[in-house]
């Protein structure tokens, strides 16, 4: 199952004088879960308002389904499932019409709609808010009716734009749990989240943005792989307590070394040894943490988040 | 024609606010009814071979059919556009932009026909309807319902803020409402006042209504309901520019 559903080639966006999308290529392949992580700003959401038709291509280019296009048309429209980053439910409607009426743009009947929404508030775990006002939901619930409206009409692609913002932990499982779900009957999801555990969770592939333009690409393993050390001390110290020349002594060791605002993280091939070595350096055990290096570690890297210290 | 799918959801609204919405608004009409009618009317005596309140009672039912569709395209499509993000929900879906404009002026419009109905029945109640050609008011409302949605989705297109919609009331809706014929026939104003009166929707439509009203069936209602069907033509790829503008980026 290696058919492409998305692909996109220097694809660009300048808004006014500011160019908020640099020409960024990236290929989505069916039945995936496709990640894009990256800062405030980097571009994510430009990226997800062209593929369902906010937004125009205008540099670069854009298939969806094979198919090429300046603004997403219908044909495609009707394919593709939208949770976008603001919640835009339907406040003049309660909450299983709004999955009803959504139901009918699509082109369901009036009764198809009722049924498919009621399953799926049952789905999202909203079988008792069915006549509740929209207003007297909590964001956590509103963030899944909007996932539910998405599933109206059984999409081959959903694209989540940050669905778990705002979620307790507990919503925020049942959410992972249900995009399995969906993952397991083949659909494809297309999501940006600000949480490395939800991309490690859930992403095959993913790619990390920054300032417009994508810095890496492939699945979390690899990306943890490739631009990371195996393993990560944190040291949370001070900077003022932090001994001198404690970076280049890791340097020296063959490890590495990243400034995370007051924090300093330190990357090496053997975390044993090196944490073995911190007391002999002056840097006192109970301020540090040794585990393995994670995809956050690759995002803060990579972002340039951590500086070089 | 996914523009009917737009209207269903507006629909699905209306079910809900319908008997609120048009006790609210039926207030209106007949306050000026009465103050006019009865309270001016004893002063003034024969408008036209008309009693004054024979005369300004059609003139209700085009104004408030104006005003229906007038705010439904503006505070309402507003609303929808800015606070709601209905319209971006919407257009996630298979429609288009123009699907969305098109449900807007259809719900308008039918809300504008339902206002028409509803102030017709008041002044049929009164007696001061006259012909059984009265029965086709509301078809014909259709029309400006339609000239006057465009009008004001295109403005809601270019409005930045809500409270400028007080400026689409205050110096177009008022004015031309005052000056349409209305109250006072337009004859009787200087020359260029009736100049601009054809440029002037809420005049045809006016004209229209007191003719059915009245019986006084003529080639000429053809002419004015014409004009209003050519503002509509020309408002709505206007209309489709300017909320693509506000919706796609
Ligand atoms: N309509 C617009 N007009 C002007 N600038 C815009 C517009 N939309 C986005 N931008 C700018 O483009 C850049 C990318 O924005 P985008 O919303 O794609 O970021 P994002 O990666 O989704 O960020 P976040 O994580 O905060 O949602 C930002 O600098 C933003 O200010
Ligand atoms: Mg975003």
């Amino acid at each position: 199952m290696n058919t492409t559903v998305v692909r996109a080639e220097n694809l660009g966006k300048t808004y006014g004088d500011f160019r908020a999308l640099k020409g960024i290529s990236f290929s989505i392949d069916a039945g995936d879960c496709f990640g894009f992580l990256g800062h405030n700003g980097a571009g994510k959401t430009t990226t997800m308002r062209m593929m369902y038709g906010m937004s125009t291509v205008e540099e670069g280019g854009l298939w969806l389904f094979d198919e090429s296009f300046r603004l997403t048309p219908p044909s495609i429209k009707a394919r593709l499932g939208v949770v976008s980053q603001e919640d835009n439910l339907d406040d003049d409607l309660n909450v299983i019409e709004n999955l009803e009426v959504y139901g009918i743009i699509y082109g369901l009947t009036r009764a198809e709609s009722r049924v498919r929404g009621k399953d799926l508030l049952v789905f999202m775990g909203l079988e008792d808010k069915e006549n509740s006002s929209i207003e007297s939901l909590s964001g956590g619930l509103k963030r899944r009716l909007v996932i539910a409206r998405a599933l109206i009409n059984h999409p081959d692609i959903v694209i989540l734009d940050e669905p778990t913002t705002g979620l307790d932990p507990q919503a925020r499982h049942l959410v992972w749990q249900k995009l399995r779900s969906l993952k397991a009957e083949g659909v494809t999801l297309i999501m940006t989240t600000h949480y490395m555990e939800e991309a490690v969770q859930l992403c095959d592939s993913l790619v990390v943005m920054h300032e417009g333009s994508i810095l890496a690409k492939g699945s979390p393993q690899y990306l943890i792989a490739t631009y990371v050390r195996p393993y990560a001390i944190e040291v949370h110290l001070p900077l003022s307590q932090v001994p001198e020349g404690l970076a280049d002594k890791v340097t020296a060791e063959g490890g590495e070394v990243i400034r995370v605002l007051d924090s300093l993280f330190l990357y090496a091939d053997d975390g044993e040894k090196l944490w073995n070595s911190l007391e002999g350096w002056g840097v006192p055990k109970y301020a540090c943490l040794l585990r393995p290096s994670n995809l956050e570690d690759v995002f803060l890297k990579l972002t340039g988040m951590g500086e070089d210290a | 024609m996914a523009a009917i799918r737009i209207f269903a959801r507006h629909m699905a609204v209306f079910r809900k606010i319908w008997f609120t919405n048009i006790m609210f608004n039926f207030i209106e009409p007949l306050l000026y009814l009465t103050a006019m009618g009865y309270g001016l009317g004893t002063f003034v005596q024969d408008m036209e071979g008309m009693t004054y309140l024979q005369y300004i009672a059609p003139g209700m039912v085009a104004s408030s059919a104006m005003f229906a569709a007038s705010f439904e395209c503006t505070y309402g499509s507003f609303i929808r556009l800015h606070y709601q993000k209905t319209f971006q929900a919407m257009l996630a879906g298979p429609v288009t932009v123009r699907d969305i404009v098109a449900g807007d002026i259809m719900y308008a419009t039918f809300k504008s026909m339902v206002f028409g109905l509803v102030i017709l029945t008041v002044i049929s109640g009164l007696g001061q309807v006259q012909s059984w050609w009265a029965l086709f008011i509301p078809l014909f409302l259709v029309i400006p319902g339609l000239t006057f949605s465009l009008l004001a989705i295109c403005y809601t297109g270019i409005t930045a803020n809500i409270d400028n919609f007080n400026y689409y009331i205050t110096l177009f809706l008022t004015p031309a409402y005052l000056f349409s014929g209305v109250f006072f026939p337009i004859n009787s104003m200087p020359g260029w006042v009736e100049v601009v009166a054809w440029i002037n929707p809420i005049f045809h439509s006016v004209e229209v209504c007191r003719a059915m009203a009245l019986g006084n069936i003529n080639p000429g209602l053809l002419v004015h309901a014409g004009v209003l069907a050519l503002f509509a033509m020309v408002l709505m790829p206007l209309a489709v520019r300017l909320m693509t503008k506000r919706l796609i980026v």
